[in-house]
């Protein structure tokens, strides 16, 4: 009878380790691991400053782009700025920047003092546009190839590691 | 009089509807996580993500999304993660069934040991 306590207790305090073991191997932040390999939401955003829209679906005529949510007044996005005009150099990516809630004269103003990477400018005045690519705080990048698959999705401000994991995403 | 009538119906349909849209608002809102905070809803938040989300979710309530519609679009965008009532899913069944089966178990357990105290009483 001793034995099959015993036997209990240690299936017990077993079942009890493998299921904490488990819960704390599970990550409990964000991740965009389920966004890639899906298709982007096909949407029309306000062009940067001037009248008319840029539809997500030009995007098909492209071999590859980045899509990169930036406004003037976030810091992570001076930051990784100078990666975005590294990557601007690439002959087979286009770089499309979105505007996120920002005041038009500062967002100017930050890519004359900058750089100008983007091949197209839209703007998100109210961040609701944003919801439809899962973007969550700025700086994010998406990168999508022709037939608008999401291949990867950046949160934070690119470093160098990225751009290198991006230039050889696009090569392949 | 009967313009009056109609007008009072008129308004008592428009107030109920918007109480029952504001329902469903704070319903959805406080069944969605906020994903730059530390545990909270969206409904709780203030954060700039949470204002987004609350703002979306009346605009898809507005357009006539339903709940379920909302979670599903929603999820579809963040993933499950945004959502504190995640659905039954294979990755999900653990989460779901467990608290079943540790109740099962334990019943089981008591029934045991209630049978074992009886045999040693007699």
């Amino acid at each position: 009878m001793r034995k099959i306590h015993l036997l209990l207790i240690c299936v017990f305090f077993s079942f009890i380790f493998i299921v904490f073991y488990l819960s704390l191997q599970n990550p409990k932040n964000y991740d965009t691991e389920d966004l890639i390999g899906k298709k982007i939401t096909e949407l029309e955003l306000n062009l940067f400053g001037k009248d008319g829209t840029f539809n997500t679906k030009e995007i098909s005529n492209y071999q590859f782009t980045l899509l990169n949510f930036w406004a003037s007044w976030c810091a992570p996005c001076r930051k990784e700025h100078k990666n975005l005009i590294r990557l601007s150099k690439n002959k087979n990516l286009k770089i499309i920047g979105v505007n996120f809630k920002d005041n038009e004269d500062n967002a100017r103003q930050f890519l004359q003092e900058m750089g100008n990477p983007f091949y197209i400018l839209a703007e998100d005045s109210k961040g609701k546009k944003s919801v439809n690519f899962g973007v969550y705080g700025i700086p994010e990048t998406i990168l999508v190839n022709s037939e608008l698959i999401i291949l990867k999705k950046y949160i934070g401000p690119l470093n160098s590691k990225d751009v290198n994991e991006i230039s050889k995403l696009i090569k392949k | 009089m009967k313009n009056i009538i109609k007008g009072f119906f008129l308004l008592f349909f428009l107030i109920t509807n918007n109480f029952a849209d504001e329902d469903l608002n704070n319903k959805i809102l406080k069944n969605l996580r906020c994903l730059v905070c530390q545990g909270q809803t969206v409904s709780d938040s203030n954060s700039d993500f949470a204002q987004i989300i609350k703002s979306v979710v009346d605009d898809k309530i507005q357009e006539g999304m339903t709940e379920k519609e909302i979670y599903n679009f929603l999820s579809d965008k963040y993933g499950d993660w945004i959502l504190f009532n995640p659905p039954l899913k294979k990755s999900s069944y653990v989460l779901w069934f467990l608290p079943y089966a540790l109740f099962a178990m334990g019943i089981l357990f008591f029934f045991y040991l209630f049978k074992r105290t009886s045999i040693r009483k007699k």
